[in-house]
C-alpha cells in the first residue's frame, strides 16, 4: 500500500486511520445489546390505558438497544470521518460552500424562534411574521423582483414552484403551451422539474463561447414555448452576455423567463435578474446566503416573481395589516398570513417552509447589509479568477476566451495521456488535504472540474490548492499510480459503487445472509494468510 | 458582518497576478443595460452584537411554547428532544458538509443515513427507505407518484381524514403531474371501506392512521381492499405511535410516509422538518431521492455510498423519479440519534404515556359542559378533536391568554359538516398537573 508523499497532510478527515487490529463494531445494530438503555422518562402520572383491540403491535419494535455513552462515541467518531466547510476548503461548483456563520446558528436556537408551534395564531408570532416579511422584501431588492414566497424548502422545489406558476399564468391567459427551453449544460434538477410540471423539456445548445446559442434559441422559440430556464452566470461560470436579447426573445412570444439562482453569488449587488428581464427567480439560501448544507440538506428555495405573476405565488403569503381592527390593534397585530389568494397555485410545502433556515438567511442578509453583500460578490469573483489564473496552464479552461465569474470549469483532459482522469485528480487532492472540486459536471465538458472557491477563502488557501493541483499534474506524469491508488489517508479508500448498485444492501437487515457468507469467506482467507481481518 | 478575509494587500496582489487595475474590471463584461449601478436598497451591515440584538427583538415579539403549555398537534408535536441529539447533530463536521459525492471523506453522513434508513425500515416493518424528503406533505406527493408509476394508473383516492394541508399540497403538485386527488368520505371521524371495494383504475388509496383527528382507522381492512383492487396502499403514519401501534408493514401498507418532526427535531415554526418514506422492495427503483447503500472499498473494508443514482435527477434528468436534490439530511441524522436514544423500550413507554395522558385529558375535558369529543366513538392516539359551545377560535384565544396553546382549529368532516373543531394533543411532556390546569383553563374559556 502506498503512503502519501512527505509534505502532505495525512488523516485530513480527523480520526486516526487504523489499518489492522480487531474489527470494531460499525453500526448501531452492531453496538446493540439486549437490555442496554439510554432513554429516561418520568413515571406515568395518570392511569394507564390499554391500546384498543386490533390496533396494538404484536411484537415489540426491533430497534437497537444502546447506552447513551456508546451512542455519543459512535456519532462523534462518525463526525470525525466527515469533511465539512469548517474542516477546510470545499470548492464544489455551483454549491457556494462558503463559511456558515456561527452567530446564525446561535440565533436560530433562540427559544423565541425555535420553540414556536406552526399552528400558533398570527397574534402570537408577530416577530416571526415580521422577520419573514423583511426577508422577503430584502430578497426582492437583491433580485429585482416584486414579491416572493419563502415556502419552497430547496432549490429544486423552487424550480417546480416557478414552473407551476408559469403553468398557472399561461392557463389563465387561455394559452397553456407545452414546452420549456433549457440549456444542455443545465443542472439536472431543471429538466426533472420540467417533467413534473407537465411540460416537455427542449434543449438549447451552447455556442463556441459556452453561452446560449442565439441563433439556435431563435429557431426554437415558438408560441408553444411556455418559458426558458437559465442560470446567469451559467454552469460554466460565464456571464450570458446576450441576456437582454435572450429575455426579449422569449417575451416577444409571450413566454416567461426563469432564473435558477444557484449562481447568484457572482452578481450580488452588481446585477439583478429582474433587470436582466427574468420573470421568476429562485434563490438557494444554502448557497448564496450561507445557510449550512447539513450533509445534504436542509436548505430553502424562496421564489420571487415580477408583479404580473404575483397572484400565482403559493398561499399563504405574509401581509402587513393595514386595519387590524380595534381588537387587532389591542393585540398588536401588524402582520398576518394572507390566505385570500384565489389565483394561487396553492401550497408547495406542508408548513411555512424551512423557517429555521430562513432565520439564518435573514441573519446573513441583514448582518452583511448592502455593503457586505456587494463585497461578497466582488470577493467571490476575485477568488475564482485568481485561482483560475494559477492553474489554467495545466488545467485549461473549457472556454478560455471568456472571463469566468465566481466559478470556472477546467478540464483534466491533458492528463489523459498519462492514464489519469479527473476522478484520480480528485482522489489525490483528498490525500493532499483538500475536498475536491466537482468533477464530471457540467456534462458538456470532458473530464470537467468545476471549481467555486467562494469569497470566504484566503489567498493562502487558494495558493495551496493551486500548488496541490500542480503537484498532482506532475505526479500524473512521474508516478500516476499514486493517483490511481488515492486516497490512502482516509478511513476508507475508493469504494465499489458498482457492487453497491448490484448487491443491494440498503439497510442493516437487507442481504444479511449474503453478508454473513461474505464475512465467513474473508475471515477464512485472512486466517489462512495469517492476518487479522482489516477494519 | 463580513467573512471574506481579504486585506487590501491581498486584493492588490491578486489583481496584480490577474493584470487588472481594480475589482471593477472583473465586472466590466456585464452589459451596462443590466448593471445595477447603485447600492442595494438595504440597510448597511451590522456588527455581530447589533445583529443579535435585532433578532432578539424579533424573537421577543413571539410567544413561544416554553412560555405557554403546548397542547397543540396536527402533525407537529412538543415531544422531548434529548440533549444528546443536537450535541451530536450540531457537530460542524456533519452540518457544514454537503452531499457525499466524495464518499471517502463523507463516511460520517453516509453511515448515519444508512442507519437512518435501517431504523425507518425496522420501525415501519417495510423494506426500503431513503435519505429523507422535505416533509410529510411532500412525501405524500412522492408516494403518490410512485404508486402511479408502479400501477400505470391515474386515480388517487385520499381519505378526508388526511391532514388538510397534505390535501392542498397534493392538489398543487397534482396539477403538474396530471391528477387531482379524489376524496374518500369519512363517517364518525374514520374512513369506512367502500362497498364493492375500490375501482380497478385506482393507482393509490391514501389513509392517515392515526388520522388528522387522532382517530384510529380500520387501516388493515382498507389496505386489503386497496391491494385487492391492484392499487398501492399508502399510509400516512405517526412515527412515535409505532412503539404501541401496529406498524404500516404489518397492516399491509405498500408505501408509508410521515412527518418526522417528532423524531428529535424542533418545532421551529414549521421547519426544517423531515419527510419520512418507506416502501416494499417492489418499489425500490421508483423510490425518490438519495439512497445510501453498503459496499466495500479496495481493501475489503465496509463503507457506504450513494447508490441507485440512475433514479435521480443528476443522472436521469427529465426521466428522474423526482427532482429532489437537497433534502433534509441533517434532520434525518437527528432522527437517527433520537431513535438510538429511545430504543425499543423507550419508544414503547413513550407511546404508552402519550396514549394514557391523552385519554385522561379527553375524559376530563369532555366532561366540561359545552365541550364534547367530536368523534366519541372513535378510539384515538395522542390527540383528539373537540367541539365547543361557542366559537372554538375564541376558546383557543382565551386559552392562549391563560397560558395554554391548543389547536389547530379547523372544519371537520366531509365538507365541514362535522363542524369546527379544536385539536388537543398530549405528549409525554405534559404532566398531570399541566393537564389538570389546562382542563381548568378550558372550562373558563368556554364559560
Amino acid at each position: 500500500m502506498t503512503e502519501a508523499k512527505a509534505g502532505s497532510q495525512p488523516g485530513v478527515v480527523g480520526a486516526p486511520v487504523r489499518r489492522t487490529g480487531p474489527p470494531v463494531p460499525s453500526t448501531l445494530r452492531d453496538l446493540s445489546r439486549a437490555g442496554r438503555t439510554a432513554w429516561t422518562l418520568p413515571d406515568l402520572d395518570v392511569p394507564a390505558v390499554d391500546i384498543p383491540d386490533g390496533h396494538g403491535r404484536s411484537t415489540p419494535p426491533d430497534l437497537p438497544e444502546v447506552a447513551e455513552r456508546d451512542l455519543v462515541s459512535h456519532f462523534t467518531r462518525l463526525s470525525q470521518r466527515n469533511y465539512g466547510v469548517d474542516t477546510g476548503f470545499y470548492p464544489l461548483g455551483s454549491c457556494s460552500m462558503k463559511y456558515n456563520p456561527k452567530v446564525a446558528e446561535q440565533i436560530a436556537g433562540l427559544p423565541g424562534l425555535q420553540r414556536l408551534h406552526p399552528w400558533q395564531p398570527d397574534a402570537t408570532i408577530q416577530g416571526a411574521l415580521e422577520m419573514l416579511s423583511r426577508l422577503e422584501h430584502a430578497l426582492c431588492e437583491i433580485t429585482g423582483m416584486f414579491r416572493a414566497t419563502l415556502q419552497p424548502p430547496a432549490g429544486a422545489s423552487g424550480e417546480l414552484t416557478g414552473l407551476l406558476i408559469m403553468r398557472a399564468y399561461h392557463t389563465k391567459q387561455g394559452d397553456p403551451r407545452t414546452k420549456i427551453l433549457i440549456p444542455d449544460a443545465a443542472h439536472g434538477t431543471n429538466p426533472a422539474s420540467v417533467t413534473l410540471s407537465g411540460y416537455t423539456p427542449v434543449h438549447v445548445p451552447a455556442d463556441r463561447r459556452g453561452l446560449v446559442d442565439l441563433d439556435a434559441l431563435h429557431s426554437l422559440v415558438d408560441d408553444q414555448v411556455a418559458g426558458l430556464m437559465l442560470t446567469n452566470p451559467n454552469t460554466l461560470g460565464l456571464f450570458e452576455l446576450d441576456i437582454a436579447d435572450i429575455t426579449r426573445t422569449l417575451h416577444d412570444v409571450g413566454a416567461l423567463v426563469y432564473y435558477d439562482g444557484a449562481n447568484l453569488n457572482a452578481v450580488l449587488g452588481k446585477a439583478r435578474p429582474g433587470d436582466m428581464g427574468f420573470d421568476i427567480v429562485h434563490i438557494n439560501t444554502h448557497k448564496t446566503f450561507a445557510t449550512p448544507h447539513g450533509g445534504g440538506g436542509p436548505g430553502a428555495g424562496p421564489v420571487a416573481v415580477v408583479e404580473r405573476l404575483e397572484p400565482f405565488l403559493p398561499s399563504p403569503m405574509v401581509k402587513q395589516v393595514d386595519d387590524p381592527g380595534a381588537d387587532g390593534e389591542r393585540r398588536g397585530v401588524r402582520f398576518a398570513w394572507d390566505h385570500d389568494r384565489p389565483d394561487s397555485i396553492g401550497r408547495v410545502h406542508g408548513w411555512n417552509g424551512n423557517f429555521g433556515i430562513l432565520v439564518r438567511a435573514y441573519a446573513y442578509v441583514f448582518g452583511h447589509g448592502h455593503d457586505g453583500l456587494t463585497a461578497v460578490g466582488e470577493r467571490a469573483v476575485l477568488n475564482a479568477n485568481y485561482l483560475a489564473a494559477l492553474v489554467r496552464d495545466v488545467y485549461p479552461l473549457a472556454y478560455p476566451d471568456g472571463r469566468p465569474m465566481h466559478e470556472f470549469v477546467s478540464t483534466a483532459k491533458p492528463l489523459r495521456k498519462h492514464g489519469v482522469r479527473a476522478m484520480d485528480v480528485a482522489k489525490r487532492l483528498i490525500d493532499l488535504g483538500f475536498h475536491p472540486s466537482t468533477v464530471y459536471f457540467p456534462l458538456v465538458v470532458e473530464e470537467a472540474m468545476m471549481v467555486e472557491p467562494t469569497e470566504t477563502e484566503s489567498k493562502e488557501v487558494l495558493d495551496a490548492f493551486a500548488e496541490a493541483l500542480h503537484q498532482v499534474a506532475r505526479e500524473a506524469e512521474s508516478d500516476p499510480d499514486l493517483l490511481h491508488e488515492a486516497p490512502v489517508t482516509t478511513p476508507v479508500r475508493r469504494l465499489d459503487e458498482a457492487k453497491a448498485a448490484r448487491e443491494l444492501r440498503l439497510t442493516w437487515s437487507m442481504g444479511a445472509e449474503l453478508k454473513a457468507a461474505a464475512g465467513a469467506a474473508s475471515a477464512a482467507s485472512a486466517a489462512s494468510a495469517g492476518q487479522q481481518p482489516t477494519v | 458582518m463580513r467573512f471574506a478575509p481579504h486585506t487590501d494587500g491581498d486584493v492588490r496582489e491578486m489583481l496584480s497576478v490577474l493584470g487588472l487595475a481594480s475589482v471593477d474590471d472583473l465586472f466590466a463584461q456585464i452589459p451596462s443595460d443590466v448593471r445595477l449601478g447603485r447600492d442595494l436598497d438595504l440597510p448597511a451591515g451590522l456588527s455581530e452584537m447589533e445583529l443579535v440584538a435585532d433578532l432578539r427583538a424579533l424573537a421577543g415579539a413571539n410567544r413561544h411554547v416554553d412560555e405557554m403549555v403546548c397542547f397543540a398537534g396536527g402533525g407537529a408535536y412538543d415531544h422531548y428532544v434529548p440533549a444528546a441529539v443536537w450535541a451530536l447533530a450540531g457537530r460542524s463536521e456533519l452540518y457544514t458538509s454537503y452531499t457525499p459525492y466524495q464518499p471517502e471523506v463523507s463516511q460520517g453522513v453516509l453511515q448515519a443515513l444508512f442507519e437512518y434508513q435501517s431504523l425507518i425500515c425496522d420501525l415501519t416493518a417495510l423494506d426500503v427507505s431513503n435519505a429523507s424528503l422535505y416533509d410529510g406533505a411532500t412525501a405524500l406527493v412522492e408516494a403518490v407518484n410512485m404508486a402511479r408509476h408502479a400501477t400505470g394508473r391515474s386515480r388517487v383516492l385520499v381519505s378526508e381524514a388526511v391532514d388538510p394541508r397534505y390535501w392542498e399540497t397534493l392538489r398543487t403538485y397534482g396539477r403538474g403531474t396530471g391528477y387531482q386527488p379524489e376524496p374518500v368520505a369519512i363517517d364518525g371521524g374514520v374512513t369506512p371501506s367502500p362497498e364493492g371495494g375500490f375501482a380497478d383504475d385506482v393507482a393509490a388509496v391514501v389513509i392517515q392512521h392515526p388520522n388528522v383527528f387522532g382517530s384510529l382507522e380500520p387501516a388493515g381492512s382498507l389496505f386489503d381492499a386497496a391491494r385487492a383492487a391492484g392499487a398501492r396502499a399508502i399510509q400516512v403514519f405517526d412515527p412515535l405511535s409505532l412503539g404501541v401501534l401496529a406498524p404500516p408493514g404489518e397492516l399491509g401498507a405498500d408505501i408509508a410516509l410521515a412527518e418526522g418532526q417528532s423524531l428529535g427535531n424542533h418545532l421551529a415554526y414549521g421547519g426544517p422538518y423531515l419527510g419520512v418514506i418507506a416502501s416494499r422492495m417492489q418499489d425500490v427503483r421508483r423510490m425518490p431521492g438519495r439512497i445510501v447503500g453498503e459496499t466495500v472499498d479496495v481493501d475489503g473494508r465496509t463503507g457506504y455510498v450513494l447508490t441507485l443514482q440512475a433514479r435521480e435527477q443528476h443522472i436521469r434528468r427529465e426521466k428522474a423519479t423526482s427532482n429532489i436534490c437537497t433534502n433534509q439530511t441533517l434532520m434525518a441524522v437527528a432522527a437517527t440519534i433520537y431513535l438510538g436514544w429511545l430504543g425499543p423500550r423507550g419508544l414503547e413507554e413513550l407511546g404508552r404515556q402519550c396514549h394514557a395522558k391523552a385519554a385522561y385529558a379527553a375524559e376530563r375535558l369532555s366532561s366540561i359542559s359545552g365541550v364534547d369529543l367530536a368523534y366519541p366513538d372513535a378510539p384515538f392516539f395522542k390527540e383528539f378533536a373537540l367541539r365547543t359551545a361557542g366559537d372554538p377560535d375564541e376558546v383557543q384565544r382565551r386559552l392562549i391568554e391563560a397560558g395554554f396553546l391548543a389547536g389547530p382549529v379547523f372544519d371537520a368532516g366531509t365538507d365541514g359538516r362535522d363542524g369546527r373543531v379544536v385539536l388537543v394533543a398530549v405528549t409525554e411532556r405534559r404532566s398531570r398537573e399541566e393537564i389538570d390546569a389546562f382542563v381548568k383553563a378550558f372550562e373558563e374559556a368556554v364559560s
